[in-house]
């Protein structure tokens, strides 16, 4: 184990993180708050820590193994938590150090959940550095400081494995860093491009951005208490598409940009993506049609909600809580589900979905003809039993660690809808579940216990559950 | 650059090394995915599954884009087919390995040009002229030729009672009649450029250039002129073994190969009719000594065997033969191969990559003064380069001293007009000359780099 590396390149991360600490306090400055102060102090921890950091450990190699790898992901996105609570701690924006540290690990992993009762009250510079933790963390700070960074290590893609979503994550170009590099370019325009579009149709700029960063990471952390329902109907469109396009992989949109226009669209996981979305909009829309005055009213509402569970974003326009049961169970499935492999979103993903499927079929062809010879195929390249092997043991992973943090969580004083939702909801990175933390509540009435057992389960979904475990375990930095 | 290498095999990962290191933008393909993975792994690279000679495959690796293909497949023919593909898809420059010795004749030129591939490379033959040089001059570790033979770089390796042991780099012209400079001195594993306050010590390995008469001279001074090679014992019926006993053959010397696989004998026997060629397994020590190897001039090791090359290479050494050569592919034996006292080693695996790298530099500076040869030396930890100077570099008829040089670079040779110059302070570099300039831990593309 390369100690000297991963501390090392942990401390990098730090010293970014204060830099991204500049941005809130520029935006606290510019609305005259005297909040801001808590964010300078923060960027000079961040600061300090991260120096430290780096000119105690000279690395003699620069070499990241996978097991590096692991462990530089799961600590950086710790120490990042750690100190990105410290500005709503230290202003008494958020009076309890566990409370900040749960509603900042809700903002990188971009869950979307919060503790807080009233949003409306908190200073625009803590808004808008909540809905700024679901940017960053949306498309991964590793992955950030790769694209600014060079030569950061060499196998960098082995900290690009541990941090990126999804069962097989390849590049786009021949180096990392361009690949980190290409990735960031297309997220940023498209967040311009709904930020745009979003005050062109009236709304003001602070809320366009936030709305716009909570969109982009797939979070859902806003501005207002209702979420997204005081907005207009057109301002609700543009989130619904923003929420979808989010949460398809981003690869296709750079097999679009080099004019690959058949290679993208022919996209397996794509197409079963949107087959999900279009029959969910379409059962909801019928099942809620009742409570609602027209068609155009029904089929708004149930596509945003739609877009915004199954992107694992968390806003909503009205209360789903309140809704019939069958569409309640839609929803949650789409939770499970959540948006495609390499996209900012959270869940299962749609190609392990699609993987799974395949080789259930696979099996009972098996039974049926149990010489037969079957190799499956996805995207139109052959999946090796490599993968195959990876994805069926995420899925037995996922289903333990759920169940585990379940039955803990279960020692709360709540029913079992609330409980089970809010587990789903944060290991998902969804935000809202149903019950008592459904869309018009939050998680305040969960303990301290609770609230960090819930901050490990959105860690777990967005790091996708080895890289944190491995990472952690003493094992691994044991001196030999 | 854009640089798509065809073929991860051995040769495949070393090129794939050298050209990352060097900051291309490398693609990969390979028929095995496993392969892919690792390497994917390991370099900072793109790899695509498949076949080299299928269009979707050389098209989704870029070929279109790309400024070099590089084929080196285990198949000369997929590796042609690879190039012409490629080039037609539109890739600028295409290399192939072609090592078959039916296609290493007259038909080489007519592939090339019908099937437009730019380069033919061939680690087998180039392996055979780096030994054969060798064993022309054996009192040297390694030689590296600047220029058609008036200007060479040579390593030796200092040995107790060497007169160069304890004298300082300064005073070793006075003492010796022949003109020559020390540029690299390797020393337990650290290369450094020596400036004149370094004195030599015993077992450092250090690398001069000189003309190839004053190398003699040079030599014959050291007391390290043994007597010329003319019984040769080659172990391993291989490519190599063959192109080096031919140009061997063809001095008059005698060749003496061992195998122990009849097939490789019978052929070897039918196309070299001249060489003793012996069935059996050069492992066995009783088989060498009665084939008289106590009695060769010189041993070379050419097995596909990195082991067996450098234990039978030990057990040679011992035997009182005074020029030994292994091959050794495996870059991690080299240490090992050096503390047995082995000095002389060739890789076939670094001698390719090595060409490639000086192809893809040249082509990467179209103007100024282009990279003419580059070798590696001292395991790759330094860098010999050939430049042309063009009239518009900013430092002619500046003597040497005044040029204000960039740290662990030297000028170690001019050769003007094809007479080899060993600068001092004094010399000046002037339009058309080519300057030998010797560098550690720089990316030289072009002469001016050199200036701070």
């Amino acid at each position: 184990m390369n100690r000297r590396m991963v501390l090392n390149t942990i401390g990098r991360i730090a010293t970014t993180e204060a830099a991204l600490l500049l941005l809130p306090f520029v935006v606290s400055l510019l609305f005259g708050e005297r909040e801001a102060w808590a964010f300078a102090v923060t960027a000079f921890v961040a600061l300090f820590v991260g120096f430290l950091l780096v000119y105690l450990s000279k690395p003699d190699t620069k070499v990241i193994y996978a097991k590096e790898g692991f462990a530089i992901v799961a600590f950086a996105w710790l120490l990042m938590s750690a100190i990105g609570a410290l500005p709503f701690y230290f202003s008494k924006s958020i009076p309890s150090y566990v409370d900040a540290f749960f509603e900042t690990v809700s903002g990188f992993t971009t869950t979307g959940a919060s503790i807080l009762t009233d949003v409306e009250v908190l200073p625009k510079g803590m808004l808008f550095w909540r809905s700024f933790t679901h940017w960053v963390g949306g498309m991964g700070v590793l992955v950030f400081v790769m694209a600014l960074i060079p030569n950061v290590a060499d196998r960098s893609m082995n900290i690009m494995r541990a941090e990126m979503p999804g069962p097989v994550v390849g590049k786009l170009l021949p180096r990392a860093r361009d690949t980190a590099k290409v990735l960031y370019i297309i997220y940023i325009f498209m967040t311009l491009l709904q930020i745009i579009l979003l005050v062109a149709g009236g709304m003001p700029l602070f809320d366009g951005v936030v709305y716009s960063f909570g969109t982009a990471g797939t979070g859902g952390f806003g501005t207002k208490g209702d979420s997204v329902a005081g907005y207009t109907a057109y301002q609700q469109w543009v989130i619904t598409v923003f929420m979808l396009l989010f949460s398809v992989n981003f690869n296709l949109y750079y097999l679009i940009l080099i004019k690959k226009f058949k290679a993208a669209f022919k996209s397996t996981e794509l197409w079963f993506f949107a087959g999900l979305v279009g029959v969910c909009i379409i059962a909801i829309t019928t099942n809620t049609y009742n409570f609602y005055s027209d068609f155009s009213e029904a089929i708004r509402h149930s596509s945003f909600q739609v877009a915004s569970i199954v992107s694992t974003t968390g806003y909503s326009t009205v209360d789903f809580n309140t809704w019939p049961e069958f569409s309640k169970a839609l929803l949650l499935m789409l939770m499970l589900i959540g948006g495609c492999a390499g996209s900012t979103a959270g869940g299962l993903k749609v190609s392990r979905v699609v993987i799974l499927l395949k080789s259930i079929c696979r099996e009972f062809k098996k039974l049926l003809h149990p010489r037969s010879v079957k190799t499956l195929n996805m995207e139109s390249k052959r999946l090796d039993e490599n993968t195959l092997n990876g994805v069926n043991s995420y899925f037995a992973m996922y289903l333990i660690v759920f169940v585990v943090i379940y039955i803990l969580i279960s020692l709360e004083p709540f029913d079992m809808q609330t409980n089970f939702t809010a587990v789903l909801a944060c290991f998902n990175n969804v935000g809202p579940g149903l019950g008592a933390v459904g869309p018009a509540a939050n998680f305040s009435g969960y303990s301290d216990f609770a609230k960090l057992l819930l901050s490990v389960a959105m860690l777990l979904g967005r790091l996708e559950i080895f890289p944190l475990i491995i990472g952690l375990n003493p094992m691994l930095w044991r001196r030999r | 650059m854009n640089i798509i290498v065809v073929g991860c095999g051995k040769i495949g990962r070393s090129i794939i090394g050298s050209l990352v290191s060097e900051g291309h933008d490398v693609a990969v393909i390979d028929i095995d995915h496993d392969v892919i993975t690792e390497i994917t792994d390991i370099y900072d690279v793109i790899g695509v599954c498949g076949i080299g000679t299928d269009c979707e495959v050389l098209e989704e690796a870029g070929a279109a884009k790309a400024d070099i293909v590089i084929a080196v497949t285990g198949s000369d023919e997929l590796n042609m087919l690879s190039c012409y593909i490629a080039k037609t898809l539109g890739a600028k420059q295409t290399v192939a390995r072609i090592r078959e010795r039916e296609y290493n004749d007259n038909s080489l030129d007519f592939m090339k040009e019908k099937l437009q591939i730019s380069m033919a490379v061939n680690p087998e033959l180039f392996t055979a002229y780096d030994i054969y040089n060798v064993l022309k001059l054996p009192g040297a570790a390694h030689i590296e030729t600047f220029s058609t033979h008036s200007f060479e770089m040579v390593e030796l390796v200092l040995k107790e009672g060497s007169p160069l042991v304890g004298t300082k780099i300064m005073n070793l012209r006075k003492q010796h009649s022949a003109i020559f400079l020390v540029c690299v001195v390797s020393r337990n594993g650290k290369v450094v450029i020596p400036d004149g306050q370094f004195e030599l010590e015993v077992g450092d390995r250090i690398a001069l250039t000189a003309a190839p008469s004053e190398i003699y001279k040079l030599l014959k001074s050291l007391k390290l002129i043994k007597k010329q090679v003319r019984n040769i014992m080659i172990l391993g019926a291989s490519r190599t073994a063959y192109y080096l006993a031919e140009l061997l053959l063809n001095l008059g010397n005698s060749v003496t190969i061992i195998d122990k696989d009849p097939k490789k004998c019978e052929s070897f026997s039918e196309a070299l009719p001249n060489a003793t060629i012996i069935l059996g397994d050069g492992a066995q020590q009783n088989l060498l000594l009665e084939e008289g190897l106590e009695q060769m001039d010189a041993f070379v090791s050419l097995t596909g065997m990195d082991e067996n090359n450098i234990l039978i290479s030990y057990f040679a050494s011992t035997k009182n033969v005074s020029k030994v050569v292994t091959k050794v592919n495996r870059d991690e034996f080299l240490p090992i191969a050096k503390h047995l006292g082995i000095e002389t080693i060739v890789s076939p695996i670094r001698t390719i990559s090595d060409v490639l790298v000086r192809y893809a530099r040249a082509l990467q500076n179209t103007v100024g003064s282009n990279v003419e040869k580059l070798y590696k030396i001292m395991e790759g930890q330094a860098e010999a380069l050939m430049f042309k100077v063009h009239p518009d570099f900013k430092h002619i008829n500046t003597p040497l001293k005044e040029i204000s040089f960039k740290p662990n670079i030297l000028i170690g040779g001019l050769l003007r007009k094809n007479k080899a110059i060993v600068p001092t302070g004094d010399d000046v570099i002037l339009p058309d000359d080519k300057v030998v300039v010797i560098s550690t831990g720089h990316r030289l593309c072009d002469l001016a780099d050199i200036i701070e």
